[in-house]
């Protein structure tokens, strides 16, 4: 990572925040539209990093996954049915239930991945096509099933979609209590703590992805694991030489990459909103691929990148809560289709390479053959 | 390189016993033996194809023999991939690094074999371990450095001080001096006596005679997937070492006559190119090429060679200079405005830019001409006149093939090579541009283009030869020029200079321009 991604990154979250200060102005102080901004920026980007890292996993053992999109969906609607059954028909608690949701998804993303790599890897079919397998059985498979289990005559719950257990909980870190003393009796002061507060007050998939971050850039090129995992995806056939299992490790990277999509996937409907519908992934497993691309297949990058997005969709949020208040000379700001493009907007130019070239793994895409 | 009088010891570390491998359509080893003895540098000499790296392949474990048996110090082993090989002490340079550029030399040496604390690869005691090793063996390498930005020399060097990493105590070297200037080499040949001083034993695969019997202590020949014998250097020549690899009587040294240099046939006055990455790779480079010439230019790869033979035909633009064929100005040119001024071009990489592998031997032959008659008529192809010819240059250039219809993909690289040829030298040209027309060519093969080229230029063709191969050069050109970082160093006569001369020049030694 270069200093000057890392720069076109600030420049851009500090405009799109910018942007919000400088709109809600009249309602709202400064401090507390920017940490809002922030908090809103961190919990939206969570599918986007886990979906980058996913793809980081797959390219960088040489196995292009284009197909985080459809895994992500899957396992959204799998993971957010399995807490239905659990809750509904094994009467779990709904904290359990959750949790059993949560691990339906990953498990999904995982089996989903196994196919993607049974194509790629021992079928050698061109791995894009591989990919847009994933994302339309993706599609069809969701929305029939959808549609079989709850909607219509004869449908599994009558017709009804039965209550799920409800969403993951935000875990409260407790900065405003351990602050609070410094204020002493300035309200304002405590005000701007607990604005700071709300920034790290994130649900346990936020909190996790940031974490994963960390700890996959540590493996990627720290450890054994990453070694290896690099030098299959650059010149497998030198690891080969050297005794490493090319096949096993594209395969293990692979499935990795999946049980990430598969939390991406879960965020959608057990840590955001508890409900499924059609195509609810909208793009964010490609928008995933450019911040993978962006962050130069390295997880700190891609998370950085996926922060941009984040902010870009926190914009639109905030746009709608701020509409009446929009000034006249901004007035394009309030249609919601127009703010609704900077994510994709955004996207192009990343891709255009002109904030400068990234280069993949030199196997990415290339089925390996003894 | 001095002569080797070490007293060959007995102990046989490595032999294969009636090794058969079939490919599919390829009895690749047929009922092969080999042995290897301790502290020896056994070289196994064949042409491509005859199933030399087949053997290795097999020795190291990457495939599996289907018949026979590997005995590695005088035990029967089952070798059944790599990790099972490098156990045993058999280590591998192969003839493309299997080096990965974007890794340090440190995380190339240990991948594989890494050295872990507390989950961390623990680089410090890997570069420890790798700069005992360079010391021990007089094998510099710098643990940190980027293998991507190492010169070749130090890649190699990598990949010996991996084997040694493993505590390889037989090493097999595939084509070693493929990638290698003459210092080069002989500083390889260097390293290698050194090893097998310490009691390593080598298995140096090449096609290369000199260096066979400048170096090897035995040398086993293969043909077509069969030994044919086990000589020593003392009781053979280069000639009959030849005859061994080929199965008949080769002309090693091209008879031609003295060349009758007429007219300029090109002239390329202070030319300016830049490579891919838009840097200057050729920078003011003036020559002239006569008809009834040839002009050889050597050099170690990558010192503005491809560049100047792309500006030539018209594949890449010129920054400054001018380049006149047969009096007419084709700077900046199309390629076809080019081949229609008369130019034959055979390039570098024959399957990326000579053919269009997925197409047939019959319309590869006529890419130069496809667009007019009698190839194409009111832009309708004629299938009968492209089969014509077709059928005329598969049998005036020897082209082996069952049939035109073959796609030129699936032809043996000497073949490839040959329909390239024919394709070129059957036009009315005035300019041969050859870039290392031979290289990775078997015996045979070399001999045949080798004697086409010659009798182009007596047929008063201007021919410029670029190759890496200094042997090809010497024995080919006129007049030689030597270009090293974009510039041309020296021109001289091939009669009044020598290898020697020409190798120093080509590793920069800059000396007074002879006229």
């Amino acid at each position: 990572m270069d200093w000057k991604r890392f720069g076109f990154i600030a420049l851009i979250i500090t405009l799109l925040i910018g942007t919000v200060v400088y709109v809600g102005q009249t309602r709202q102080t400064p401090i507390l539209i920017i940490t809002s901004m922030l908090a809103t920026t961190i919990a939206v980007a969570t599918p986007l990093t886990l979906g980058a890292l996913s793809g980081v996993y797959c390219e960088r053992a040489g196995v292009v996954n284009i197909g985080i999109e459809g895994m992500m969906l899957t396992s959204a609607f799998f993971g957010w049915l399995g807490g239905i059954y659990m809750f509904q028909i094994f009467h779990m608690a709904a904290g359990v239930s959750i949790m059993f949701g949560v691990f339906f998804a990953i498990i999904t993303g995982g089996l989903m991945a196994l196919l993607l790599a049974a194509l790629s890897i021992t079928f050698k079919v061109d791995q894009i096509i591989g990919g847009t397998v994933i994302n339309i059985l993706a599609v069809g498979l969701t929305g029939f099933l959808n549609r079989q289990l709850f909607f219509g005559k004869g449908s599994v719950f009558g017709g009804n979609v039965p209550s799920s257990p409800g969403v993951l909980p935000t875990i409260h870190v407790p900065i405003t209590e351990i602050f609070a003393s410094l204020c002493g009796s300035s309200a304002t002061c405590l005000e701007n703590v607990q604005a700071i507060n709300r920034v790290f007050d994130q649900k346990p998939i936020a909190i996790s992805a940031i974490l994963l971050v960390f700890i996959s850039h540590y493996i990627l090129f720290n450890t054994r694991w990453g070694l290896r995992t690099r030098a299959v995806g650059e010149h497998p056939r030198a690891a080969d030489t050297v005794g490493i299992n090319v096949i096993k490790m594209r395969y293990a990277n692979v499935i990795i990459g999946g049980m990430f999509a598969g939390l991406a996937g879960a965020y959608f409907t057990i840590e955001s909103v508890p409900s499924f519908e059609p195509l609810l992934t909208n793009g964010r497993g490609f928008i995933s691929l450019a911040a993978m691309i962006f962050g130069n297949w390295t997880p700190i990058g891609a998370w950085a990148a996926a922060l941009v997005f984040g902010a870009s969709q926190a914009l639109l949020i905030n746009m709608q809560i701020f509409r009446d208040v929009i000034p006249p000379q901004l007035a394009f700001l309030q249609e919601s289709y127009i703010v609704g493009l900077t994510p994709y907007i955004l996207t192009m130019i990343i891709l255009t390479g002109i904030i400068g070239k990234t280069t993949p793994p030199a196997a990415d895409g290339v089925a390996y053959e003894k | 390189m001095t002569e080797n009088n070490n007293i060959l010891s007995d102990e046989i570390v490595l032999e294969a016993r009636g090794i058969t491998k079939q490919f599919p359509g390829v009895l690749a080893n047929d009922n092969i033996n080999f042995d290897l003895r301790k502290g020896e540098i056994h070289a196994l000499l064949g042409e491509n194809g005859a199933g030399k790296s087949t053997l290795m392949n097999l020795i190291y474990g990457l495939h599996n023999p289907d018949k026979g048996e590997i005995l590695v110090n005088g035990k029967p082993t089952a070798i059944n991939s790599p990790i099972d090989s490098i156990k045993l002490g058999i280590g591998m340079v192969h003839q493309h690094f299997m080096l990965i550029p974007v890794f340090t030399v440190a995380e190339n040496i240990m991948l594989g074999d890494e050295t872990v604390k507390n989950g961390m690869l623990d680089q410090k005691a890997v570069a420890a371990k790798i700069t005992q090793i360079s010391s021990q063996y007089g094998l510099e390498v710098d643990p940190t450095a980027l293998v991507g930005q190492l010169p070749v020399g130090t890649q190699q060097r990598v990949e010996i001080v991996k084997t040694l990493y493993r505590d390889a105590k037989i090493v097999i070297l595939d084509e070693p001096t493929a990638v290698l200037t003459p210092q080069e080499a002989d500083d390889l040949f260097r390293i290698m006596r050194d090893l097998t001083a310490r009691g390593v034993s080598i298995i140096f695969i090449t096609h290369k005679l000199k260096e066979v019997l400048a170096i090897a202590d035995r040398i086993t020949v293969m043909r077509a997937g069969r030994t044919v014998g086990t000589v020593l250097p003392k009781d053979t020549t280069s000639e009959k070492l030849a005859t061994m690899m080929v199965g008949r009587e080769v002309n090693l040294v091209i008879i031609k006559k003295q060349a009758v240099p007429k007219e300029p046939m090109l002239t390329v006055t202070d030319l300016h190119v830049n490579d891919v990455r838009d840097y200057p790779a050729v920078r003011g480079v003036s020559f002239e090429v006569r008809a009834g010439e040839v002009l050889g230019i050597a050099g170690v790869q990558g010192n503005g060679q491809t560049e100047l033979a792309e500006a030539l035909s018209g594949l890449r633009p010129t920054k400054k200079g001018h380049v006149l064929l047969a009096g007419k100005d084709i700077t900046n040119k199309t390629p076809r405005v080019i081949t229609q001024a008369g130019l034959a071009n055979i390039p570098e990489d024959r399957q990326q830019h000579g053919l269009i592998l997925s197409y047939s031997i019959g319309d590869n032959m006529a890419l130069c001409d496809y667009y007019h008659q009698p190839f194409s008529k009111r832009g309708v192809m004629q299938p009968k006149a492209l089969d014509e010819n077709a059928q005329k240059l598969i049998k005036a250039f020897d082209v082996r093939t069952p049939s035109a219809f073959v796609s030129a993909g699936k032809l043996s690289g000497g073949n490839q090579q040959k329909v390239i040829v024919a394709r070129e030298l059957s036009r009315s040209v005035k300019l041969i541009l050859a870039s290392q027309p031979t290289r990775g060519l078997d015996v045979g093969s070399i001999e045949y283009i080798h004697g086409e080229i010659i009798k182009m230029r007596d047929r008063d063709v201007a021919v410029l030869l670029i190759s890496a191969e200094l042997d090809e050069i010497l024995a080919l050109s006129d007049r030689i020029a030597v270009m090293y970082r974009g510039q041309i160093v020296a021109i001289v006569d091939t009669k009044k200079t020598t290898r020697e001369q020409l190798g120093l020049w080509m590793a920069g030694a800059h000396v007074q321009t002879p006229q």
